[in-house]
């Protein structure tokens, strides 16, 4: 997928002034953050759950090598076909090296994030090949030719009446004004391509070393269509995803659909091992796995690695007041939220999300709802770190710091300038009080709002004339 | 060097390990998959039957009971009657001798295709924790039947049902010596809410999901 992080202020403004955007927003944070709320509280010893999460996933990344090493024994031995890929191109280039060997024309597809990260639908097409989403969200969202800006609800950002005008458009039959219906005809235009795909392309939450298992969570029954009908099924997913006994999936299961949708338990747990048993009716006579680095391994070194815990629920999103208000696409790749300002740094370089870490009030409401206990806020804070130690941050800004650091150190200098700069602030305020525009950098906190002016005193000179009159 | 091994050798230096895990910590890591060992679990003060039958309904599935395999046609005939719903469709090769005719049903013991409406299976076994079911794919046992048509019914003996997905698993690895292609864990009929976070049934699974459990 196209970075177009940098464009992060640009885009989060457009955001804040669609009052389409506005309103799905407001409905879907209403619907989700509820939902969290009442199905945890179905654990009593929730927090303890999560913090045992946060140990299971840090033994993944600590002994990931040994335990995809056991995994990759376990699924060969059951039949599956093992690929390793470093790059994203590589992913691409797999998958649609598999799809030429069985000479594949149409692909079903359930949703995968990591997909998003290679653009491999994009990449399919080019090599000529039918791709079709099939996850409602994912669906609606190939249609309109753009891309998720939620990574469990794809489409939380488009109302009904978008959706109706584009089924109409789209699939030619009579414009539809009910969601049900809107759901059932996609259904209808779905099915059949389920039934004749060649190929099926899925993504996985995660992998069972114990048994050399992919697993994937869904609600809509196309995971397991996809995993099921076509006579070749591909998975793609990250080296991070290893997870090592069913016992751990099991836990981790607890808090992952209670923290995403609110749900005890999502529709559909499927596990798969394996393509079709000897006498078996029914699934793929080839499953080729393809497991991915593109930039894991670097942020394993990384002081950010706590991130590589993620299980993808996107509560950290559902529940950041910025994220709240501006949803998913003014973030500019595939993650959005806060754990995107962290993850979209890592994966496509810093420089080329310069605001992202920054896009965050550090408020921890992230750090509290994950159910992995990725300290969300300290990783940010480490990338603002990061850029300002690299030199990234604008000039004016390292030139502006710079200055306030040297008059900081010098108290004598700091009292002289903050006093000039007190007074002069009282005198613009006015009656009013109030400083409509403030220069430099400013300029940008009062372009929404005004800023309180000064009284006319700093707290040094007030705090020294306090004293003076508590002594006499 | 091949992708594999770069990855490999990335994850290791990333972990501050220099070349292959060695065989001690690898032997120390694997007994961990061994062991099995159960995470926190929450606080289950639940009778087993009644709680499956809670979560099922809040899954939004339907239930229902038979006191016998027997009694099952019946019991479905009177479910699609009651619903309105079309009797004939595929089975389970397991119920394949139960006398759906009898009942006024037209089911074959056969994989199910796209054009079924009905689709009758098994459970490897249920959970009462929420309410699913658990299915193996398998020789006799098709995936395709609690998934392409529209409505899902289910049986399960009451003696099959474990608390949790725990449970499930060392029942599995008490009958069998591996996993079979694929496990699902069936909790009601297929849903969406992409679009404006509206719920709706019947996304690309059954709308419906029934489950008779038989006392047995």
């Amino acid at each position: 997928m196209q970075v177009t992080s940098n464009q992060f202020k640009h885009a989060a403004s457009l955001k804040l002034a669609d009052p389409k955007v506005q309103k799905a927003l407001r409905n879907a944070k209403g619907k989700l953050v509820v939902a969290r709320s009442r199905s945890i509280v179905e654990l009593d010893n929730f927090e303890e759950i999560r913090e045992a999460a946060a140990r299971i996933r840090d033994f993944g990344l600590q002994h990931m090598d040994v335990l995809l090493e056991e995994w990759e024994k376990k699924a060969a031995a059951a039949g599956t076909i093992v690929h390793w890929a470093e790059t994203p191109q590589q992913v691409n280039d797999l998958v649609i090296g598999i799809a030429r060997k069985h000479e594949v024309r149409k692909i079903i597809k359930s949703k995968s994030m990591l997909g998003e990260e290679t653009n491999l639908n994009h990449a399919l097409e080019a090599a000529g090949l039918d791709v079709r989403e099939t996850d409602l969200g994912e669906y609606i969202i190939q249609q309109f030719g753009e891309t998720p800006s939620h990574i469990i609800a794809p489409a939380v950002h488009k109302s009904m009446d978008d959706i109706a005008d584009l089924f109409a458009e789209k699939h030619g039959r009579p414009r539809l004004d009910d969601i049900a219906s809107l759901t059932h005809e996609a259904r209808e235009i779905l099915r059949p391509h389920f039934l004749d795909a060649d190929m099926g392309i899925s993504g996985a939450n995660f992998l069972v070393a114990e048994t050399g298992s992919t697993m994937i969570v869904t609600n809509e029954g196309n995971g397991r269509m996809t995993t099921t009908m076509p006579r070749v099924h591909v998975a793609i997913t990250g080296i991070e995803k290893i997870v090592p006994t069913l016992e751990d999936i099991s836990l981790l299961l607890r808090l992952l659909t209670r923290s995403a949708t609110g749900q005890s338990i999502s529709n559909y747990l499927s596990f798969t091992t394996g393509p079709k048993r000897p006498g078996d009716k029914d699934g793929p006579g080839e499953f080729h796995v393809i497991i991915v680095d593109a930039g894991r391994t670097k942020v394993l070194a990384s002081e950010i690695r706590e991130a590589l815990r993620c299980i993808r629920c996107g509560a950290c999103m559902n529940h950041c007041p910025v994220y709240q208000n501006i949803g998913g696409h003014a973030y500019g790749w595939v993650y959005p939220g806060p754990i995107g300002s962290i993850l979209t740094p890592a994966y496509v370089g810093i420089e080329n999300a310069i605001d992202l870490p920054n896009a965050s009030t550090l408020c921890n409401q992230c750090g509290v709802v994950c159910p992995v206990k990725i300290p969300l806020p300290d990783l940010m804070r480490k990338l603002r770190e990061e850029q300002v130690q690299k030199n990234l941050r604008p000039w004016p800004e390292r030139l502006g710091l710079r200055l306030w650091a040297w008059t900081a150190a010098r108290p004598a200098v700091y009292g002289l300038l903050t006093g000039i700069a007190a007074r002069i602030g009282k005198w613009l305020g006015g009656r009013e009080r109030l400083l409509h525009k403030l220069p430099a950098a400013g300029s940008e906190w009062t372009s929404g709002r005004d800023f309180p002016a000064p009284r006319g005193k700093t707290f040094r000179e007030l705090y020294a004339q306090h004293r003076s009159r508590g002594t006499q | 060097m091949s992708a594999r091994d770069n990855i490999l050798r990335r994850i290791r230096e990333a972990n501050g390990h220099e070349g292959a895990t060695g065989a001690k910590e690898r032997e120390t890591i694997l007994a961990r998959l061994d062991a099995r060992v159960r995470g926190p679990m929450p606080t289950m003060d639940w009778e087993t039957l009644p709680r499956f039958r809670e979560r099922c309904i809040a899954m939004m599935s339907t239930i229902d009971e038979a006191g016998s395999f027997a009694e099952v046609p019946r019991a479905v005939a009177s479910y699609l009657k009651q619903k309105n719903l079309p009797t004939s469709g595929a089975c389970w090769p397991e119920f394949a001798r139960l006398d759906w005719a009898g009942a006024g049903l037209r089911v074959e013991a056969r994989p199910s295709h796209g054009e079924d409406k009905l689709g009758i299976t098994g459970a490897f076994c249920a959970l009462a924790e929420n309410g699913t079911l658990m299915l193996l794919s398998g020789e006799d046992t098709h995936a395709t039947t609690s998934l392409l048509p529209e409505n899902h019914v289910a049986i399960v003996a009451a003696s099959r049902i474990v608390r949790t997905m725990e449970d499930a698993w060392d029942l599995l690895r008490s009958e069998r010596a591996s996993l079979p292609r694929q496990v699902n864990f069936v909790s009601g009929p297929s849903r969406t809410a992409d679009i404006e976070m509206t719920l709706v049934l019947g996304a690309h699974g059954p709308f419906r999901v029934h489950v008779i459990v038989v006392d047995a």
